[in-house]
């Protein structure tokens, strides 16, 4: 345990009465006394903070933004050049198979692209990206990272700073909160409107403390996190996609632009286009999709799924699977076969020895909250 | 009351031993959403899994303390699962079992014990 790193919230996590458990080589808190359940539940109603520092921020700069942005599309397989600024954006790292090396988020900041990557991937990320010539790629490594989750999340930081109330759905400001210069972007991992935060280290347990003074703001740990993100359809790298998926097989295509596709103006140019440009064009095999068991029992990853009750060959797997608080019932996220994907499709998962119905079905399992 | 190391509680009743988890169980498994009971009138053998409890955060087994025959289940926690964090040692009990050798009660704790496994 204790060659675990810390975030710089770690003593008020402890003092909260967190349960500390490893992630990706930090200690996180997986939950707090209110519990999974009810922390999910107040994420939905008011608002949770969620400490996500342990992810990798980066700042990648060029000659000017356009240098840096030309720079990273060559690894990524979306309009960064198109992205004005101080708005954001999602994406993702290809390789030469055209699968997953990780997903991420950029933002625009006028003068160089600020880069959120998974914690369990940012080493190699960041290594990836040192490859580019002609940018310099910086680990930020002075800042914690918040997020501030939920219907009540514009309020509360309004009442710090009222520009936050000012920003849409993936706007990016720098916001004075508690005294704290803040880059902050309405974004989130919950389905719910939102903000994360990077604030500077030695300011970040007044700031979160400053936050969770509020009576609508309580602490989230790691295991509302997931469920929060399950119920909005939202994709967890390794788990729903990986680097043996690509991003039409991982149902995200919605995320490669117009202009980086075949006949478009920047088309191809990444890791595994020669891969990825025909499976846009022609379709995939296989597809991402939503399920939810008909049943009460969690389908949890890796449960194996069939066409049939009785004998025939799998078809699919689970990646994801939980009871979904909101939903009030089991919810899960898989991969299957084409034709078997439309909303409605009956499946059958197989948990311990026995075939159960589930359900194809829209994501995300609850309508997303945005600001837009 | 007797209590085992997999922290299981049984209450002998005039026909058959009552089977639930302890508080201490149920803190450790968080909310429960999911509990598939055995059948009743199966037959069990000690240190079977019969019972499969999902929490928020994973599944496990509960397994047969004794040899016997299931008498009765609790189907109360089929629709409302959270009964086994709300009241772990009353309603949220999990099922009946007639022994067939009550002698197999003996190797658990006490209760005294028990805390002090746990402390």
């Amino acid at each position: 345990m204790s060659d675990l790193l810390q975030t710089p919230l770690y003593d008020m996590h402890v003092e909260l009465g967190a349960k500390m458990v490893p992630f990706a080589g930090y200690s996180m808190p997986v939950q707090y006394p209110m519990g999974v359940m009810q922390e999910h539940l107040h994420t939905r109603a008011k608002a949770g903070l969620f400490d996500v520092s342990h992810m990798g921020q980066v700042i990648v700069k060029g000659a000017d933004y356009a240098a840096a942005a030309a720079a990273l599309e060559t690894l990524i397989p979306v309009s960064i050049l198109g992205l004005g600024e101080n708005r954001q954006r999602y994406g993702f790292f290809t390789n030469d198979k055209g699968g997953i090396k990780d997903d991420l988020m950029l933002a625009n900041r006028g003068d160089h692209v600020f880069v959120v990557v998974n914690a369990a991937c940012k080493v190699s990320d960041i290594e990836h990206m040192k490859s580019l010539s002609g940018v310099e790629v910086t680990e930020v490594t002075d800042r914690a990272l918040l997020a501030l989750q939920g219907p009540a999340s514009e309020s509360v930081l309004a009442a710090m700073d009222p520009k936050a109330a000012d920003m849409k759905f993936m706007d990016v400001a720098d916001l004075t909160l508690n005294g704290s210069t803040c880059w902050v972007s309405r974004s989130g991992y919950t389905g719910e409107d939102g903000y994360e935060i990077s604030v500077p280290a030695g300011e970040a347990v007044a700031l979160a403390q400053a936050l969770l003074a509020h009576d609508d703001v309580e602490p989230i740990g790691l295991g509302a996190r997931d469920s929060l993100r399950l119920e909005a359809g939202l994709c967890l790298y390794g788990q729903d996609m990986d680097d043996g998926l690509n991003p039409v097989e991982a149902s995200l295509s919605w995320a490669i632009q117009k202009v980086r596709r075949t006949g478009g103006e920047r088309a191809g140019g990444f890791p595994g286009a020669d891969v990825i440009l025909p499976a846009l064009e022609n379709g995939v095999g296989r597809h991402r999709v939503g399920l939810k068991p008909d049943g009460r029992a969690p389908m949890r990853q890796a449960v194996p799924l069939f066409e049939n009750e009785e004998g025939g060959r799998q078809i699919g797997f689970i990646t994801s699977g939980a009871f979904g608080p909101s939903v009030g019932a089991p919810v899960a996220i898989g991969i299957v076969a084409d034709s078997l994907h439309e909303p409605g499709t009956k499946l059958y998962g197989e948990l311990r020895g026995k075939r159960l119905p589930v359900t194809v079905t829209a994501l995300p399992f609850i309508p997303a909250n945005f600001k837009r | 009351m007797k209590f085992t190391e997999e922290h299981e509680w049984l209450r002998p009743e005039d026909d058959g031993v009552v089977v639930g988890i302890t508080e201490h169980a149920t803190t450790q498994l968080g909310d429960i959403v999911f509990v598939e009971l055995p059948e009743v009138g199966a037959t069990v053998t000690k240190d079977e899994e019969i019972v499969v409890i999902e929490s928020v955060k994973a599944a496990s087994d509960i397994m047969a303390p004794i040899d016997g025959v299931i008498v009765e289940v609790n189907e109360a926690l089929a629709d409302n699962p959270a009964l086994a964090n709300e009241d772990p040692l009353g309603n949220g009990w999990f099922f009946k079992i007639e022994a067939s050798d009550a002698s197999q009660m003996d190797e658990y704790m006490t209760e005294a014990a028990y805390l002090k496994l746990i402390a």
